[in-house]
C-alpha cells in the first residue's frame, strides 16, 4: 500500500513538472530556466505546508508518502536544476547561473517556510 | 510522452523512496541519503545529457523517460529545502547551513564532473 502511494504521487508529479516546464519556457524567451524553477519553488511550499500539518496531526503519514514522497518528490528536480546551471555558466551567462542557484535555493527555502507558516495558523 | 515521463518518474521516485527506507533518520538527524541521492542524481545527468547532445542520436523518448523522468523523480529539490527547515526548527542552524551548502556545492561539482567526464570519454573515442 504504501508503495502504491508514491506511485500514484510519482505518476502525477512528474508529467506535471514536464507540462508546467514546457508551458513556462513557451511563454518567455529568456535564458533563465524558469520552468525548473516554478516547479522547485510551488513544490517545496506544498512539502512545507504537508510537513506542517503532519506535525500537528492534521496530516497522516499515508498523505506524507502520496503527496510528499510521490508527489512533491517528483514534481521537484536537483537533476535538472544543477543540469540548467551548468549550462548557463558554461553558455557565459555566470551571473544567470549565479542568480539561479541562489534564487532557487532562497526562494525553495521562503516557500517551505511560507507553507510551514500556512499549516501553523491553520491546524495549531 | 506523459506516459514515458510518469512511468520514468514512478523508477526514480521509487529507487529514492527505497533508499529512504532503508536508511530511517531520527527527526533532528542530518539528511545524509538525500543529499546523496541528489548528488548521485546531478552526476548521471551531466554526463547522460552531454553524451546525448554530443554523440548519441537517441530514440526521441529516451531524454523524456531517462532525463526527465528517472532522474527527475530520483532527485528532489522540495525534500531539500523542507530539510534544510527541520533542522533549523530543531535548532541545528550549523547543520542546518552546512547541509544547504554542501549539498548546493557537491550538486554542482557532481554536474561538472559528470559532463567533463563524459567529454573525456567521447573525445578518445571519436579521435
Amino acid at each position: 500500500m504504501n508503495w502504491l502511494l508514491v506511485i500514484v504521487g510519482a505518476a502525477v508529479g512528474a508529467p506535471l513538472r514536464y507540462l508546467t516546464d514546457r508551458a513556462v519556457q513557451a511563454r518567455h524567451d529568456t535564458v533563465f530556466p524558469w520552468g525548473t524553477f516554478a516547479v522547485n519553488v510551488s513544490g517545496s511550499l506544498v512539502l512545507g505546508l504537508l510537513t506542517g500539518a503532519v506535525a500537528a496531526g492534521a496530516a497522516s503519514s499515508q498523505l506524507q508518502l502520496l503527496v510528499g514522497t510521490g508527489f512533491c518528490g517528483a514534481l521537484t528536480t536537483y537533476s535538472t536544476f544543477s543540469y540548467e546551471t551548468l549550462r548557463l555558466a558554461e553558455s557565459g551567462a555566470a551571473f544567470y547561473a549565479v542568480m539561479n542557484a541562489a534564487g532557487s535555493v532562497a526562494a525553495g527555502l521562503g516557500s517551505a517556510f511560507t507553507g510551514w507558516a500556512i499549516a501553523q495558523a491553520l491546524w495549531v | 510522452m506523459i506516459a514515458v515521463v510518469a512511468l520514468g518518474g514512478i523508477l526514480g521516485a521509487c529507487a529514492r523512496y527505497a533508499i529512504a527506507l532503508a536508511h530511517p533518520l531520527p527527526a533532528d538527524g542530518f539528511p545524509w541519503p538525500t543529499l546523496l541521492i541528489n548528488v548521485v542524481g546531478c552526476a548521471v545527468i551531466g554526463a547522460f545529457m552531454t553524451v546525448l547532445t554530443e554523440v548519441w542520436r537517441a530514440h526521441r523518448l529516451v531524454r523524456p523517460f531517462f532525463g526527465t523522468g528517472v532522474l527527475g523523480g530520483f532527485t528532489t529539490f522540495s525534500t531539500y529545502a523542507v530539510d534544510i527547515q527541520r533542522l533549523m526548527l530543531a535548532g541545528r542552524a550549523p547543520a542546518a547551513l552546512g547541509y544547504l551548502a554542501a549539498t548546493l556545492l557537491a550538486a554542482m561539482a557532481a554536474v561538472w564532473a559528470g559532463a567533463t567526464a563524459a567529454r573525456l570519454v567521447i573525445g578518445r573515442r571519436t579521435r
